[in-house]
């Protein structure tokens, strides 16, 4: 091809490309510019340290949801976090070709869609258990992290160089020792960078709650029974046709990004300092 | 000796429920379909209507709805998801812009799928009814194309960020070869660059495919709910996930419940074939990669 021709359309892909980056920045600055200018108008105190609670006086706040979401994101936790640790040994320290397949599976478990969770949940623990509860709504979040617990698990355990090992049983340790005293101490953080990688993940989800978790006006921390989430509120709100429901639609929606942010933030802090090293 | 033992069926055990899970998953909603595939059989996938009080139901609307919003959201941000990793990964890799950009993607990557769809129930609406009203058409607002442009937005960061690694990943050596031949950036790009990732691209449009399958909450809210098949790109409709999401909670009769079950089986079904294909595919290219 002649030689002012590439040049031309080298200019005109590098304009091309420009544009459409730009083009596609624009809304995304778009939205978290609505979320700001709309949340921060409904934030106030009187909002956080108050329930829903429909009934006229003292209502309107979501101080349920939010600590609802904490009880979601706790029970999740505690259901995945041990699970996937153990899990991502087996896939570091067995040698079968069965190991292969569960990563491949844990993979695809990603990928599954989280109301397909929510309805497993539901025929699983919500019907026969007979009811709503935070506990079923936990489980549900708690299979979306898994697979993510697993991968950071198996990622910061291959990051242990052998020597380590070598160098516990050459002092008479045996293998579980080493497991327990040597390996996993020293990627513990890495761990924990993983697993609050997983909480920011799950924090905003809400289609695996319809069915589960299904929400609740009143300030709750009991386990068996329902609770609300700050998704759940964004979702029931917005979808009402009352202008004061979207309101704290909007400031849900701006305490939710900005939990998550902050737990994003957290991670890529602690993920730079804690990263595993010798 | 007993204790390593002992640890190694407990890693067994760890590996067999990490497996398990996805089988009794599988297990669970056939289970629950049972009763609308004894039904209905091969006439749910042909069946038009969904029509609750008769108890009669077919997939065919949502699988059309799902089908269109997927596709249509991909298409629309491939181009701008690649541009945007050509731009982060070739023409400013690093720097302040990139930072930025890359901050920002992290950022928005972050945002719940239900203030997505809250944003544009409030925001993109309006402008989808205007342009509505000026091609003269029905001014719904909500419909399949406005929750294509969600699904769209939504998957350009996580596109972008993982072609951007891709990218990061042709070694060197190949580039710089290119360059000092005299090949333009964009010969680079076409010859170079992309023939060489060209399998992980692949796996990732594969799987943006597979979540935008199966996305709820932002398509549920902006994409109308009507239970036909979708006459035009404009029209207000239902994907199988939010039919799913609308009416499971009000399922009362056996038959009922037991088809929404019967749906979410096959999004269970396409989104885990879609994932192993990518991943496969992925695995395969990592694979190579080490040889090179």
């Amino acid at each position: 091809m002649n030689f002012r021709f590439r040049l031309f359309f080298d200019k005109a892909f590098k304009i091309a490309v420009t544009i459409l980056s730009i083009s596609v920045i624009v809304p995304l600055i778009l939205i978290l510019f609505h979320i700001v200018s709309k949340g921060v108008s409904s934030i106030n105190l009187h909002f956080l340290i108050r329930d829903q609670n429909l009934s006229e006086s003292g209502g309107s706040g979501i101080l349920n949801s939010i600590v609802g979401t904490f009880l979601l994101i706790t029970i999740a936790s505690v259901f995945s976090v041990p699970l996937g640790i153990i899990a991502g040994l087996f896939l570091v320290e067995v040698k079968s070709k069965f190991v292969e397949f569960v990563r491949i599976l844990v993979d695809v478990l990603h990928g599954i869609p989280s109301i397909v969770i929510g309805i497993v949940t539901y025929l699983l623990i919500v019907k026969p258990f007979g009811g709503f509860s935070a506990i079923s709504g936990g489980i549900a979040l708690g299979l979306m992290m898994f697979p993510l617990v697993v991968k950071s698990a198996e990622e910061s355990l291959r990051l242990v160089p052998y020597s380590l090992r070598e160098a516990s049983f050459a002092l008479g340790a045996n293998y579980v020792k080493t497991i327990f005293r040597v390996v996993l101490p020293t990627c513990i953080k890495g761990i924990i960078v993983g697993t609050l990688i997983g909480i920011s993940r799950i924090a905003g989800e809400t289609a695996p709650l319809l069915f589960t978790a299904f929400g609740n006006p009143y300030f709750n921390i009991n386990p068996f029974k329902p609770v609300n989430a700050l998704p759940l509120v964004i979702f029931n709100y917005a979808m009402s046709p009352y202008e004061e429901w979207h309101r704290i639609a909007w400031g849900a929606s701006l305490v939710l990004v900005g939990i998550i942010f902050l737990l994003n933030m957290t991670t890529k802090i602690a993920g730079k300092k804690w990263e595993v090293q010798f | 000796m007993r204790q390593d033992n002992l640890f190694n069926l407990a890693l067994y055990f760890g590996g067999f429920v990490a497996a398990m899970i996805i089988v009794i998953m599988f297990g669970i909603l056939f289970k629950g379909s049972v009763l609308s595939i004894k039904n209905f059989g091969i006439h749910f996938f042909f069946g038009e209507k969904w029509n609750p009080p008769m108890e009669k139901f077919g997939l065919l609307p949502f699988a059309v709805g799902t089908i269109l919003t997927s596709i249509f959201a991909l298409s629309l941000s491939l181009p701008f998801a690649i541009s945007l990793a050509v731009s982060l990964g070739i023409y400013c890799s690093r720097g302040i812009v990139s930072n930025i950009l890359s901050y920002l993607s992290d950022l928005l990557a972050g945002i719940p799928s239900v203030v997505y769809g809250f944003w544009g129930l409030f925001f993109l609406v309006p402008i989808v009814r205007n342009l509505e009203i000026k091609l003269g058409i029905m001014p719904f607002g909500v419909g399949i194309f406005t929750a294509s442009i969600i699904l769209a937005i939504m998957i350009i960061p996580y596109m972008s960020s993982m072609i951007v690694e891709l990218i990061k990943m042709v070694p060197r050596e190949l580039v710089e070869a290119g360059y000092s031949l005299g090949a333009t950036s964009f010969d680079v790009v076409r010859k170079i660059v992309f023939p060489y990732i060209k399998s992980g691209v692949i796996s990732g449009i594969i799987l943006a495919f597979g979540r935008a399958f199966g996305e709820t909450m932002a398509v549920t809210m902006v994409i109308g709910n009507v239970n036909s098949v979708p006459k035009s790109i404009f029209s207000p409709a239902n994907t199988m996930a939010s039919i799913i999401a609308n009416e499971f909670p009000e399922a009362s009769s056996g038959l009922y419940l037991s088809s929404i079950v019967y749906i979410g089986l096959w999004l269970f079904v396409i989104t885990f074939i879609v994932n192993l294909l990518g991943n496969l595919i992925i695995r395969k290219f990592r694979a190579g990669e080490n040889e090179f």
